[in-house]
């Protein structure tokens, strides 16, 4: 029961996108359509997966000192792996997402879970958050890509719902992704007061 | 000439950093509620950019590629950064402690603005000289700074406004953004040579 607190967790009640208000350049920058979100939100969930549990793993042998360092090594290096990865087996991915993976390693996300949770529980319950908040990221980036998919070209993972004459330009462009995540983020708040 | 003229055009107006490349958004949001301190985190990001992007420059030019250690730029560069800016805190608090009480809060910020790591990476990829390079990021600096300082305007007097309760805060902000994006859109058709 309490571990699927942890997840839920990082799904609902610290939603990272929602909530917590992180991550924000990768959460504007790569929600042009819905599968570019998706991939972006399960490539930083592995990162936060994998950084967490080693970060948990190796938290006593570290000095206090240079933690925030270690810890962005340790990320870094996972970036680096998923990175080579992508780069074998996804190569279209990659080139779409393009310059977001290598900054995965400066997402707050990633970093925040490390000082917050990771350095402070055994490697399994980092694990669990890992997922938790990595999903939590997911969804919300899916469901900002879906909505401006769909506004801009009338489609949601390629499917068409309505012709593409009817949708506007601007929410696939730069302008819409401010505008809505601004309206969702609203949505929320006032979903929250209920 | 002209070259270093259309990277400049280019980078501040019609690919600015935040409004059109997204990099940079933290502070962005962050430290736009006044203008005095928007413009002090511009200043504070210039300077960082300026020296990052020259020292990941050389160092890619002269140890990474020649020993085909490409593969390691992700981990180089931010442990460049972190020190760099840390270093940086050092000195300044030493030789100029005026500057150091002005920069003083967003100098650790730095180190987790992506926009400083974009732009060492973007400089790279895009195949830049040395001189290119620095022309680049300064004039992304001034970009940000542009932005940084207009938004933190608009948001001065939005305080002033009625919002609705659950458009409060971040929410009016983003959509704010999205409309100076919007105008900024405009320089989009802008081209030179």
């Amino acid at each position: 029961m309490n571990k699927l607190k942890i997840i839920l967790n990082g799904i609902v009640t610290e939603n990272p996108t929602f909530v917590l208000l992180l991550g924000m350049c990768p959460t504007l920058g790569t929600t042009s359509s819905a599968i570019n979100g998706m991939s972006m939100g399960l490539a930083t969930m592995f990162v936060l997966m994998c950084s967490n549990v080693v970060i948990s793993c190796v938290k006593d042998f570290i000095p206090d000192k240079v933690r925030i360092p270690a810890f962005v090594v340790i990320i870094a290096a996972f970036v680096t792996v998923l990175q080579l990865c992508m780069q074998a087996y996804l190569p279209a991915l990659y080139q779409s997402l393009g310059l977001f993976i290598p900054l995965i390693v400066v997402n707050c996300i990633i970093l925040g879970r490390a000082e917050a949770f990771a350095a402070k529980n055994n490697p399994f319950d980092s694990l669990l958050d890992g997922i938790g908040i990595g999903l939590g990221f997911t969804l919300a980036l899916t469901l900002l890509g879906a909505c401006r998919e769909l506004l801009g070209t009338g489609r949601i993972f390629g499917l068409t719902i309505f012709p593409e004459e009817f949708g506007a330009l601007a929410f696939v462009l730069a302008p819409g992704a401010f505008i809505a995540l601004g309206l969702l983020i609203a949505l929320v708040n006032k979903l929250k007061t209920r | 000439m002209l070259t270093y003229i259309s990277i400049f055009i280019t980078a501040v107006f019609v690919n600015n950093i935040i409004l059109s490349q997204f990099l940079g958004i933290c502070p962005f949001l962050g430290v736009s509620k006044k203008i005095d301190s928007a413009v002090g985190m511009g200043a504070a990001v210039t300077f960082v950019m300026l020296l990052s992007t020259i020292v990941t420059y050389l160092l890619q030019a002269y140890l990474l590629t020649p020993f085909g250690l490409s593969y390691m730029q992700t981990i180089v560069f931010i442990l460049v950064i972190a020190a760099l800016v840390q270093m940086l805190e050092i000195i300044l608090k030493k030789v100029s402690p005026a500057l150091y009480q002005a920069l003083g809060v967003f100098l650790p910020l730095i180190t987790t603005n992506c926009a400083i790591l974009g732009v060492a990476i973007l400089v790279i990829q895009k195949e830049y000289t040395l001189v290119e390079s620095v022309v680049y990021a300064v004039s992304t600096a001034i970009g940000f700074t542009l932005s940084l300082t207009l938004f933190a305007g608009i948001r001065e007097q939005l305080q002033l406004n009625d919002t609705p309760k659950a458009m409060q805060g971040i929410p009016i902000a983003l959509i704010t953004a999205g409309l100076l994006a919007l105008a900024f859109m405009g320089f989009s058709g802008v081209k030179i040579c």
